[in-house]
C-alpha cells in the first residue's frame, strides 16, 4: 500500500484527534453475568456446606472403605470386565462392520442379523441366558462340523461367572460398536477409497493404512462414550454374583447396613475410573487429529506451563521465551486477565474507528 | 516423442458406459502411441472423466475393451472367453496406471514422504530402504523436497497436486492419467503444476490428459481429442484441431473456452 492512501483525517466522529485521543477506554459493563456468577456461586457454597456439615454423609466411613481390600479387589473386577468385554466388543464389532461393508450378501445379511438380535434383546437377560448355557448344551466339543468331535468340555466348567458376564457384555457391546466403526468407515470421503485403489494398494492395506486411521476421527469419541457406558454396565453382572465393585459394595452394606456411604464409596470409584477413560479419550483424539488439523490443539500440561511462562514473564516485564507459541501470549486471554487493568494495550493498540 | 520408446501404448475399444439410464460413453475408440501426450477437451458432463476411469478401471465398461501395452485391463482372455480378474490382479494392473485427481485425495494422516513411499511398499513390495531415497528424490523432481514431513493440510493446493504427482509416478507406471489436474487450484497455482507437468510430458512418458487448459494442450499435446456427448467428434494434431476444426461442435466449444 502506498503511503499516500494513509492520509491522517484532521477530525474523525466531529471530534479532533488529539481530543479523542486523550480519552480513556473503558471496558464494556456485563451486570447480567455478574449476577449470573453470584447466583452460581451461591449455590455451589450451599451444596459445599451441606455436603461438609450433614453428617450422614458420614465421609469417616467412606474413606475407610474406599481402600478396603475386598472394595479394591471389586474394584479390580470391574476393570477386568470392562477390558475383556471392551477387547471382545471393538474386535467382533470392527469384523461385523467389515462384513457389513462386504460385497457378499451373505456376509451382509449374517453381520445386520447379528447386530439386530444383540441389540435388541436386554443385557440383563443376555448375562443369565449364557450364565444358563449348560442347560442348552451341557457339553461343548472341539472337531469336525457335522462330524466326530475331539474334546468334550462341560459347559459349566468352561462357561463360568466370568466367562458369562464377558461374552454377555462383549457380544452385546460388539453390535453396538459394528454401527460406530461402520459408520466411521463410510464417513471417509470416496477419493480417499478411489485414490488408494488407483495406486494398487492390497485391500486390506488400503482398510488398515488409509480407511480405519481416517475412520478413527469419529470412532474415537462415540467409542470412549460406549466404553464410560460398558464399564457403568458392568455393575448389571450382579445378577451373576460376580465380585464386581456394584456387587462388592453390596454385599458389604448387606452386613454392616451403612447402605449411602457404601454407594457412594462405587460412586467414587466409578468417577476415578471414567476419569482416566476420558484423559485417555483426550490423547487419543489428538493422536488421530493429525493430518485433519494443520496444528494439534496443546494438551492441557502444555497450556499450564504455558500460561505461567506468560504469566512470569509479564511479572517481569520480559518478552515472552520462545518455546511458546507465537500466538499463544495473545489469545490466551487467562494470563494476561489477572495482571491487567483497564485499558490494556493488548486489546486494542492506539486510535479509533468511527 | 523419443523414438525408443516402447512401453506404454494405450488401446480404447468400443467403449460403452453407462450410469443408470445415463449413456456417458458411447462407443468410444483411441489409440495412444507409447511416449505420446494426448490431451483431451470437451464440456463438462462430455465423458472425459469416465474415460480416464474407465482407462485403470475405477469404473467397469459395459461394452468394449481397454488395453495397456497389449494386456486387457480388467479381463484376461481364457481361449474363446474373457474372464474378469480378481480384484487383487486388477490393483496389481492398476500399478502400472498413475492416475492423478482432480481434487488431489492425498492421505491427509500421512506425511508427503509417506503418500509417495505408500503403494511401492505396500502394492508393488518393494523394500522401504530402496523406496525411500526414491521418493525423496520424486519430491525433489517436483521442487517439494522440503516439505517431505508436511501433511497435505499443511500444503498450499499446488503444492498438495504436486505431491499427488510424485505419489503417482512412485510405482514407475507405464502411463500417466491427469484428470483436471489445475481445475480445483486458485490461478495463480496452476502454473506450477502445470510446469511439473510439462516436465514429465518432456521425459517421455504417455500421458492422457483432461484438461482445460487450452493453452497447454497447444504446447504439449502431440493429439488433441474433442470428446462430446460420450463420443470423440475429432481428434488431430493441436494445429488442426484447435485452430482449424472441422465439426461445428468443436467450433463453438473452442470459441466459448478461448
Amino acid at each position: 500500500m502506498s503511503s499516500s492512501t494513509l492520509v491522517r483525517p484532521p477530525t474523525v466522529a466531529g471530534t479532533d484527534r488529539a481530543t479523542l485521543e486523550r480519552l480513556r477506554v473503558l471496558p464494556a459493563r456485563h451486570p447480567g453475568r455478574w449476577i449470573a456468577t453470584a447466583v452460581v456461586a451461591l449455590v455451589l457454597a450451599m451444596v459445599v456446606n451441606s455436603l461438609v456439615t450433614n453428617t450422614n454423609w458420614d465421609w469417616t466411613t467412606v474413606g475407610k472403605y474406599l481402600t478396603w481390600p475386598s472394595i479394591l479387589s471389586g474394584v479390580w473386577g470391574t476393570i477386568r470386565l470392562t477390558l475383556a468385554a471392551a477387547v471382545i466388543g471393538f474386535g467382533l464389532g470392527t469384523v461385523l462392520a467389515l462384513m457389513r461393508l462386504s460385497r457378499s450378501p451373505l456376509l451382509q445379511s449374517v453381520a445386520w442379523l447379528y447386530i439386530w438380535v444383540f441389540r435388541s434383546v436386554p443385557l440383563i437377560l443376555q448375562l443369565l441366558l449364557w450364565y444358563n448355557l449348560a442347560y442348552l448344551y451341557p457339553t461343548l466339543s472341539i472337531g469336525v462340523p457335522f462330524g466326530p468331535g475331539f474334546h468334550d468340555f462341560e459347559t459349566g466348567n468352561l462357561v463360568g461367572k466370568f466367562g458369562a458376564a464377558i461374552l454377555g457384555l462383549g457380544l452385546s457391546q460388539a453390535a453396538y460398536s459394528a454401527e460406530i466403526v461402520r459408520a466411521g468407515i463410510i464417513g471417509v470421503d470416496q477419493g480417499q477409497h478411489e485414490a488408494a485403489a488407483a495406486l494398487g494398494i492390497p485391500r486390506a492395506r488400503q482398510q488398515t493404512r488409509i480407511v480405519l486411521p481416517q475412520a478413527m476421527r469419529t470412532i474415537v469419541p462415540t467409542s470412549v462414550n460406549e466404553i464410560i457406558g460398558l464399564l457403568k454396565g458392568t455393575s448389571v453382572v450382579y445378577v451373576l454374583a460376580y465380585g464386581e465393585l456394584f456387587y462388592t459394595v453390596g454385599v458389604i452394606y448387606g452386613r454392616n447396613l451403612r447402605v449411602v456411604p457404601l454407594l457412594l464409596v462405587a460412586a467414587v470409584w466409578y468417577l476415578v475410573l471414567t476419569t482416566v477413560l476420558t484423559i485417555a479419550q483426550f490423547y487419543l483424539e489428538r493422536h488421530y487429529a493429525r493430518g485433519a488439523l494443520r496444528t494439534l490443539p496443546p494438551t492441557p500440561l502444555q497450556k499450564a506451563r504455558w500460561s505461567l511462562l506468560v504469566a512470569w514473564a509479564r511479572l517481569r516485564r520480559e518478552p515472552v521465551p520462545a518455546s511458546v507459541p507465537a500466538g499463544w501470549a495473545s489469545a490466551n486471554r487467562t494470563a494476561g486477565h489477572l495482571l491487567r487493568r483497564g485499558n490494556t494495550p493488548s486489546r486494542r493498540d492506539q486510535g479509533g474507528v468511527a | 516423442m523419443s523414438a525408443v520408446q516402447t512401453e506404454g501404448l494405450v488401446e480404447v475399444h468400443g467403449v460403452h458406459k453407462s450410469f443408470g439410464t445415463l449413456e456417458v460413453l458411447s462407443g468410444v475408440d483411441l489409440v495412444v502411441k507409447p511416449g505420446e501426450v494426448t490431451v483431451v477437451i470437451g464440456p463438462s458432463g462430455s465423458g472425459k472423466s469416465t474415460l480416464l476411469r474407465v482407462i485403470n478401471h475405477l469404473e467397469k465398461v459395459d461394452r468394449g475393451f481397454v488395453a495397456i501395452d497389449g494386456d486387457l485391463i480388467g479381463y484376461a482372455r481364457k481361449g474363446d472367453s474373457l474372464r474378469e480378474l480378481k480384484e487383487k490382479d486388477i490393483l496389481r494392473q492398476r500399478t502400472r496406471i498413475g492416475f492423478v485427481f482432480q481434487s488431489f485425495n492425498l492421505f491427509p494422516h500421512l506425511t508427503a514422504l509417506e503418500n509417495v513411499v505408500e503403494a511401492p511398499v505396500s502394492a508393488q513390495g518393494r523394500p522401504r530402504s530402496e523406496v525411500e531415497p526414491e521418493a525423496l528424490a520424486l519430491l525433489d523432481r517436483v521442487g517439494l523436497a522440503d516439505k517431505a514431513g508436511a501433511r497435505p493440510r499443511q500444503l498450499s493446493g499446488g503444492q498438495q497436486q504436486r505431491v499427488a504427482i510424485a505419489r503417482a509416478l512412485a510405482t514407475r507406471p507405464k502411463v500417466l492419467l491427469f484428470d483436471e489436474p489445475t481445475s480445483a487450484l486458485d490461478p495463480e497455482l496452476v502454473g506450477e503444476v502445470l510446469d511439473v507437468i510439462k516436465d514429465l510430458a518432456r521425459s517421455g512418458t504417455t500421458m492422457i490428459v483432461v484438461t482445460h487448459e487450452i493453452g497447454f494442450a497447444r504446447e504439449l499435446a502431440d493429439t488433441v481429442v474433442f470428446i462430446d456427448g460420450g463420443r470423440i467428434v475429432e481428434q488431430g494434431p493441436p494445429a488442426q484441431v484447435l485452430d482449424h476444426p472441422a465439426h461445428e461442435r468443436t467450433k463453438a466449444f473452442l470459441d466459448k473456452v478461448l
